[in-house]
This record gives C-alpha cells, sequence and structure tokens, in this order.
C-alpha cells in the first residue's frame, strides 16, 4: 500500500509540472505571437510562417505608423478608435460609479422597502441573454436617434455594468464595521454626508477596482458596437475597427496584428493594477484607528 | 424563558419613537440611494425585455415601427415559423452540444489547473496571473490571434502540423464542418477556464486543513485523498460554475461570431438571432427566436436547479 503511495506521489509530482507547463504555454503563446507578428512586414509571414523568433534587424515599427495614422493619410484610424474607446470606457467608469456607489451602500446598510427586489432585479438582469434586449434597444435607439453615437453606446455599457459593480461594492461595504459609522450618525450626520466622508475613503481600494474592471468590460464589449456603430467609420471603437477590417482582405494581417496590441495592451496594464487594488482592498484595523 | 424575553422586548418600545424616525429616514435615504440604478436598469433592461416579447408576436418590420410604434396587429406567425423551422433545431442542437461540452471542459481545465497550483512554487504569482490572460483579454484581438494562428496558408499551427505532425494537408479549422465546431469549443475551454480556476482556487484555499492531515496518518493516498476528500468539497462550488457557465455560453454571441460567423456548423442560437435581425430584418422573428431560447434556457436550468443542484448546495 506505502507502494502505491510513493508511485501515485511521484506521479502526480510530475504531471503537474506537465500541467504547469501546458497551461503557461497555452495562455501565453497567442499573446507572444501577437506581438512577434506585430512587429513583421507581411511578406515576411509569409516567407517564414514557421518562424517563432525574428531577428532584431527585421522588426519594423511600419504596422504600428500604418495602423496609427489617420484614414485620409493612408493609415487606418486606430488612433480615432482608441480615443472612442477610451471616450466610452472612461464615461462608462464615472457614470456606473456614481450610480452604484450610492446604491450599494443603501443594500448594504439600509432597510428600505423593495431592498429584497433589488437583488433579485439584479440577478435576472445577470441572468439575461443580452441578445434579447439587444433587438429592442437597437429599434427603440435608431427612433430616438441615439443609435449611431457614442452617448447610445454608453447608456448600455452603464447598464450593462451596474450589476456587477453594486455586486462587488456591496460585498465589500458588508465587511466594513458599522462601529464607525454609527459614531458618526451620533454625531448627527447624515447618511451621505457618511458616504461621502467615511465609506468612501475607506473603501476606496474596491471602488478603484470596481472602475478598473467596468473599464475594462466598457473597452473590451462588441456586440453593442457592432449593432450600433458599424455604419460610420469614425464612431468605430477599437474592437470594432480591428473586426470589421479583419473581415476584409485589403489590410496587412501584420498591420492588424499591430492594431489587436493595441487594443490588448491597456487592457493587461489595468489588468495588473486590478489585481493588486484587489489584493491591497483589506482594511483590517480600520475599525481601531 | 418569559423573564428573559419580556426585558428584550421592552428595550425597544421604550425606544421606539426615535427608532422609528431613523428607520424613515433611513427608507427614504435607501430609496434615493438606489433610485438611479433602479431607472437605469428599467429602461435598459427591464422594459426592452418586456417589448421584445410584443414584438416577437407582432409582424414587424422597420418602416412599420416607425410609424406605428409598439401598436402593430399580434400575432402568433413568428413562433409557428421558428418552431416549424428546421433549421432553428439545427441550430439549438449545436447550441446545446457547444454550451454542454465547453462548460464541461472549461471546468475540468479549471479544476486540473487549480490542483496543479495548489502547493506553492517559486513563481507561482506570475504563473497564476497568466493563467488568468484570456479571460481578461478583449475578445476581439484574442480571436484575431487565434485566426490567424489557425490559418491553414501560414498559421503556425497547420505549419507545425504539416511539417512535424505528419499532417497530409493543412486543417482548415475554423472552415470545415466537424473542425470549427470543435475549434470554438477549444477557444471557449481556453478563454473561461481561469474562470472555473478562480472559483475553484478560492475553495481550496478555504478546505479545513485537518481532514487532509487526518487521512493522510490513515495513509490514503494522492488520488484517494482527491477522488474522496478534497473532489466532494469542490461539488458545491463546481455545480454552481456548471450554472454560471451554461447561462453564459448558451447564449455567447461574440466568440463565434468573430470565429466562424456562425459558418460551416457553428450556427449557434445567439449569431442565428444576430443574422436573423441584421441580415434578413426580421424584426419579429428574430425577437421570437430570441424569446424561445430564453424560455427553454429558464426551464432548462428551473429543472437542473430544483433537481440536481439543490441536494449540493451548502450556502
Amino acid at each position: 500500500m506505502s507502494s502505491r503511495i510513493v508511485i501515485q506521489t511521484r506521479t502526480f509530482g510530475v504531471l503537474r509540472w506537465v500541467v504547469i507547463a501546458v497551461l503557461i504555454i497555452a495562455t501565453v503563446f497567442p499573446f507572444y505571437y501577437m506581438l512577434e507578428l506585430s512587429f513583421v512586414p507581411m511578406q515576411d509571414l509569409l516567407l517564414h510562417p514557421d518562424r517563432l523568433w525574428v531577428p532584431i534587424q527585421n522588426l519594423t515599427f511600419a504596422t504600428y505608423q500604418n495602423v496609427l495614422a489617420s484614414t485620409s493619410s493612408g493609415g487606418q484610424g486606430f488612433a480615432g478608435f482608441m480615443v472612442n474607446s477610451g471616450i466610452v470606457a472612461i464615461a462608462t467608469v464615472v457614470v456606473t460609479l456614481a450610480v452604484a456607489i450610492p446604491a450599494s451602500y443603501a443594500v448594504a446598510r439600509l432597510k428600505f422597502f423593495g431592498q429584497r427586489q433589488i437583488s433579485t432585479l439584479f440577478l435576472v438582469v445577470y441572468l439575461f441573454p443580452v441578445i434579447i434586449i439587444a433587438i429592442p434597444l437597437f429599434v427603440g435607439f435608431s427612433a430616438l436617434g441615439i443609435r449611431e453615437s457614442l452617448v447610445g453606446l454608453t447608456i448600455v455599457y452603464i447598464a450593462q455594468t451596474i450589476p456587477v459593480s453594486v455586486h462587488m461594492l456591496r460585498s465589500y461595504l458588508k465587511t466594513l464595521p458599522v462601529s464607525i459609522e454609527e459614531a458618526a450618525m451620533m454625531d448627527g450626520a447624515s447618511r451621505l454626508r457618511i458616504l461621502r466622508q467615511i465609506t468612501i475613503p475607506l473603501a476606496m481600494p474596491t471602488i478603484v477596482s470596481t472602475g478598473l474592471y467596468v473599464f475594462m468590460i466598457a473597452w473590451n464589449e462588441f456586440l453593442f458596437a457592432l449593432l450600433f456603430l458599424t455604419a460610420d467609420r469614425n464612431l468605430w471603437t477599437v474592437s470594432l475597427g480591428l473586426s470589421q477590417l479583419s473581415n476584409g482582405i485589403e489590410v496587412s494581417k501584420t498591420v492588424l496584428m499591430a492594431g489587436s496590441v493595441l487594443l490588448t495592451v491597456p487592457i493587461i496594464v489595468l489588468y495588473g493594477f486590478a489585481e493588486r487594488a484587489l489584493t491591497e482592498g483589506l482594511t483590517s484595523g480600520a475599525d481601531k484607528g | 424563558m418569559s423573564q428573559l424575553v419580556t426585558p428584550a422586548k421592552a428595550a425597544p418600545s421604550r425606544g421606539r419613537p426615535r427608532r422609528s424616525i431613523t428607520a424613515r429616514r433611513d427608507n427614504r435615504a435607501g430609496l434615493a440611494m438606489v433610485l438611479p440604478t433602479v431607472i437605469i436598469i428599467m429602461a435598459i433592461v427591464i422594459v426592452p425585455v418586456g417589448w421584445n416579447l410584443i414584438l416577437a408576436f407582432q409582424s414587424t418590420s422597420f418602416t412599420t415601427i416607425a410609424t406605428n410604434g409598439i401598436f402593430n396587429p399580434l400575432t402568433l406567425d413568428n413562433f409557428i415559423s421558428v418552431l416549424t423551422d428546421p433549421s432553428f433545431w439545427g441550430s439549438l442542437g449545436t447550441t446545446v452540444i457547444y454550451s454542454v461540452t465547453s462548460t464541461i471542459g472549461s471546468i475540468a481545465v479549471g479544476l486540473v489547473a487549480s490542483l496543479a497550483f495548489r502547493r506553492p512554487f517559486r513563481g507561482r504569482a506570475v504563473a497564476r496571473a497568466f493563467m488568468l490572460l484570456p479571460y481578461v483579454a478583449p475578445v476581439v484581438a484574442v480571436t484575431f490571434v487565434w485566426q490567424i494562428m489557425l490559418n491553414p496558408q501560414f498559421g503556425i499551427i497547420d505549419i507545425i502540423g504539416t511539417k512535424y505532425l505528419g499532417w497530409a494537408h493543412p486543417i482548415d479549422f475554423l472552415g470545415k464542418a466537424p473542425f470549427a465546431l470543435i475549434t470554438v469549443i477549444v477557444f471557449e475551454i481556453w478563454r473561461y477556464f481561469p474562470f472555473a480556476f478562480l472559483f475553484i482556487t478560492a475553495r481550496l484555499v478555504g478546505l479545513p486543513k485537518d481532514v487532509e492531515e487526518a487521512a493522510l496518518v490513515d495513509g490514503v493516498t494522492p488520488w484517494q485523498n482527491f477522488r474522496f476528500i478534497v473532489f466532494p468539497q469542490l461539488l458545491p462550488v463546481i455545480s454552481l460554475l456548471s450554472v454560471l457557465r451554461l447561462i453564459m455560453t448558451f447564449n455567447k454571441f461574440d466568440d463565434i461570431y468573430l470565429l466562424t460567423g456562425g459558418g460551416a456548423g457553428t450556427d449557434v442560437s445567439a449569431v442565428r438571432v444576430y443574422n436573423q435581425l441584421l441580415g434578413s430584418f426580421d424584426i419579429g422573428g428574430a425577437a421570437a427566436n430570441a424569446f424561445v431560447l430564453s424560455a427553454i434556457l429558464a426551464v432548462s436550468l428551473f429543472i437542473y436547479v430544483r433537481f440536481f443542484a439543490s441536494r449540493g448546495e451548502d450556502d
């Protein structure tokens, strides 16, 4: 029996490293491949499709110049797409947080009429297929004349990110000790003042990571950008621009690879921050101070 | 007993007037604080869902909506044509295969990954951060890279296959019937195993140590330890994950639309609804289709939760 233990321990010990190695290759390689191809001209890729390492003298930045330059100067206009994506994502973060912070505070702390129903409402929203609301929104926003605009897109993103933001913030606010607030209540502070002066500063790390998460959702979103903005190239987001141009054959694939690096890098950078903010979000000891 | 209860009851009644003022103030503040959220969710989610239902019962196009608003005559035609269309059932079958296999696959890979990462090793934090890349990266960027990697002419996978693995021909992974569906399933597993990995890892960290230590003293093998001690404790989180992933993949649009456009036997329901809406401008048909799919999903989830999940619930 003990020999079985030894054999299994050894086998799993080896398998474990195999699994880790395979997973790292599987998750990292596509991103490495993306980065590599973004620096080579298309002819090089067709000439050496099996190359996984490009000699430094063969690297080019022309792909990035081409993808970023505006269409009027012969490029693909990704700089403009990035501005559009940035505007939409930042506006979504600001409005979503402004709306979700008080809401999550109320759900976490206050007893009010319909409190339970709110949570159910959010669950329902989370479970509804997006495509089912896409049809009426497409029709309705067309009728209102805001379909082909960044405003219309931002409104949809706000609605899509509020439930998850309230959920993240609420679970954190519940862990904050009530005693600090009670002390402030004794001093006669209103709920809104408590929220502004005590809860928000305490919850800052979670607010930051929630904001980054919302930014990532808005920056990555594709379906509604496709539904709303396809007709007007000036309004394209980076995601929409990349998908639209990759359907055609006019633009070289390695130029688009540079575009997909530009689409991915902000997310990877923010993800690095969000991960840290999440772990730093522990405010143990705030009660004592 | 009654002696113990009486003072506890008496205390609040003495402080009652003050308390109810606070309660009423909290009620007002609470309502005011959630109001903007409720308005937005109502306007952008709940009303559209209701409207979708109305659209599903109407024979509408963009012009009749523009002239008549929501007051078009009601009809069952859309539902009849959806349910009698054999391609609807074919697409539903594809959707079920796609969502079930990729859910099972992503949870299985996530489970294996979290077990492999369970004991600390040098560089674990970095490796763990890598694991989440497919999940956080923009879907358009990763589908594009996959398309290039799987390109039959210059994609790295076909180059490796024909050069080193002895494939006679490059495989058209995204354009040929059995391969395309397999590829989108593999893609889905790749993109969403990190989600399962996160959940299962969090649960693994929280497992009590003493049970496993006691079992170790009793001489269990590592496999027995997993099978009879660790795995049963993971079942609740796995059943929760199954529900979440099933819902998400059943309604999945982006990944398949971007990889194959719904061609080569990957015509899942969400892509079909999209094509109905923007390909043929059949609003009523698309709405009815979307509604039928949500109903099917809701009923199967209800059955699942009712008969299977409730037993594994630990809350």
